[in-house]
């Protein structure tokens, strides 16, 4: 009995030391490249650290700097960029996303080749597409403004305009609806078929079909979309660096962006650090926000 | 007779609604076709525009109106652009950073994966639960350290530090995948498996990896489409004009040839084709979720 016992113990310790060995090197990655190295970079934004000579600590300075002190002026100018991209980009194409996802979900002839065009902008995107709407904006010979002339609209400067180039580049982020669309169009075909039948047998037309059964099976999925969205607009970079620059004059100085050129341009590693890591911060808060309110709007099944 | 007239009333208003039921069904069936299309043309337009551009005279390029279908077809805008620079390079750079990454993602999601889904240990729900949570952790936070790591081993303008961290877990989203999938596979295969004398590595090898080809073939197509198109790390880790990848190297092409719009659309396409021949050859994996 104690010869058995000790042998399943023996037993249970090899499939630990196996599931260890085979986890090794997610865990190798994430003991250097993830906990080293928010170590590290928390301790660098309190010092003052160029790579060439080792940090030198001044305790708050690269906090109060950003935000009252030599450096607040650029950094709530990007914060400022940054979030006013993230509320007008995310609200468009998570509403955008969702009608058309419905649209989709349809028993159409053909609907696989138009879900195929309205996703791909979203998984092309990189520096060629920003490249081509570098070309669609041009003030003088871009498509957009020959078709705005059409309608009798002048159209703006675009990106070399103060007023309209972050516009520009929230107009150009719509195009890539087709990445919440497709995880609405997962979601939408796993909603059971039983619920609408009940609904209809209820007496439910399909508007309120729609508004009892869809959404509410749906808040989980919005809500994924709505986190996610949220936390890659904080990190928007490509489109900016390549097509504006971050001008005119600090316009489309995007958060990202910001960081990169204090990093790698100026190379205040100890600043940059900083702003990474209220750049985490603010992710956090926005996240926990959205965690605490979706237990008053997200229909989790079996909990309600 | 007062009440047959009712029945036959009701009767007929009941066809009628359902008749009229079903051409509302039709008429909207049309709407959203006719929404669709419209809209699907809007999405593929700036394609389109990108293409004809790309066949267009220098001086067809700033022809206003704006000429749509440029006739002959400048076929030689393609040479010309890839070879003004060495484009050749750039395609082995990024080729060589794409294949990599594929392999290292794919291999090393499921290695992970299959260890959270099917083996048991003490403090295994805590490592998964770590798993999850650094998936929100922005880059930005790690970025500065693991340039200065990388400095220190010597690595920045080179090729390594866009590959060798792939093969440390292949990202916490591709491992939670893989783990997803094998959960869902039955426990009787390794079972029998072991019988026959299979060690875990052996199962895992031989066994698992063919059966999750599906999600395999998922992880590589999406590393494929975000290392093919990366183009903030290659900026920060690649200095040497022969380092470049094709990202980086239609950045430069911009700022030196900028105003060679028929060239640079011509350079844009040819980024573009390889993504989409992966994403059209995979779209059933894409469109069904």
């Amino acid at each position: 009995m104690a010869f058995h016992k000790s042998n399943r113990n023996s037993l249970a310790r090899q499939e630990e030391r196996l599931f260890y060995l085979f986890i090794s090197p997610w865990l190798l990655g994430f003991l250097v490249l993830t906990c080293l190295s928010m170590a590290a970079s928390l301790y660098w934004s309190f010092t003052e650290y160029d790579m060439l000579t080792s940090p030198k600590w001044i305790g708050l300075e690269n906090y109060q700097s950003a935000f009252s002190g030599f450096d607040s002026r650029l950094f709530w100018q990007a914060l400022k960029v940054t979030l006013i991209y993230t509320f007008s980009s995310v609200p468009l194409q998570l509403v955008g996303g969702f009608l058309v996802a419905i649209l989709m979900n349809q028993q159409i002839k053909g609907i696989n080749v138009f879900r195929t065009i309205y996703y791909l902008p979203s998984i092309t995107a990189g520096v060629a597409t920003a490249m081509l709407w570098l070309f669609i904006f041009n003030p003088q010979f871009g498509i957009l403004n020959w078709l705005l002339a059409q309608v009798g609209i002048e159209g703006p400067a675009w990106l070399a305009s103060r007023k309209w180039a972050l516009p520009a580049l929230i107009m150009m982020s719509m195009w890539g609806f087709g990445g919440p669309m497709v995880i609405y169009l997962a979601g939408l075909q796993g909603i059971p078929q039983h619920l609408y039948e009940a609904a209809k047998i209820d007496g439910a037309n399909a508007f309120k079909q729609f508004l009892y059964v869809t959404i509410p099976q749906m808040t989980p999925i919005i809500f994924f979309n709505l986190v996610m969205s949220i936390i890659g607009t904080f990190q928007v970079f490509t489109s900016a660096f390549v097509m504006t620059a971050g001008g005119p004059v600090n316009a489309t100085l995007f958060y990202v962006l910001y960081l990169y050129r204090e990093a790698f341009q100026s190379f205040r590693m100890g600043y940059a650090s900083a702003l990474a890591w209220v750049l985490f911060i603010i992710i956090m808060i926005f996240t926990g926000i959205q965690v605490k309110l979706s237990g008053k709007w997200v229909y989790y099944e079996g909990i309600r | 007779m007062a009440q047959t007239n009712t029945t036959i009333t009701a009767q007929k208003t009941k066809t009628h609604w359902s008749q009229s039921i079903h051409s509302l069904e039709v008429t909207g069936k049309i709407a959203a076709y006719v929404i669709i299309s419209l809209g699907a043309l809007l999405m593929i337009f700036p394609f389109v525009w990108m293409l004809s551009t790309s066949f267009k005279t220098y001086g067809q390029v700033f022809a206003w109106p704006p000429v749509w279908f440029p006739q002959p077809l400048q076929w030689k805008n393609y040479p010309e652009a890839l070879t003004i620079l060495p484009f050749h390079t750039y395609f082995k750079n990024t080729a060589t950073i794409v294949l990599c990454n594929v392999l290292g993602a794919t291999l090393s999601s499921a290695l992970v994966g299959y260890a959270f889904a099917r083996m048991r240990a003490r403090g295994k729900n805590i490592w998964f639960l770590i798993l999850l949570s650094s998936m929100m952790l922005p880059h930005q936070v790690t970025l500065i350290p693991h340039y200065v790591i990388y400095r220190l081993l010597g690595w920045v303008d080179t090729l390594r530090p866009l590959i060798i961290p792939t093969f440390l877990g292949g990202g916490a989203f591709n491992v939670f995948l893989m783990r997803q999938f094998f959960l869902t596979l039955p426990g009787e295969l390794e079972d029998a498996a072991y019988i026959d004398g299979c060690n875990a590595f052996g199962i895992w090898s031989r066994i698992m990896l063919p059966l999750a080809k599906p999600a395999l073939g998922t992880i590589a197509i999406f590393t494929f489409m975000s290392s093919w198109n990366d183009f903030f790390y290659p900026l920060i880790y690649l200095h040497s004009p022969q380092n470049r990848t094709m990202a980086l190297a239609l950045r430069f092409f911009q700022s030196q040839y900028g105003t060679d719009t028929h060239l640079l659309m011509a350079a844009s396409v040819t980024m573009l084709i390889p993504m989409m021949v992966v994403f059209f050859s995979a779209q059933k994996i894409f469109v069904k979720g």
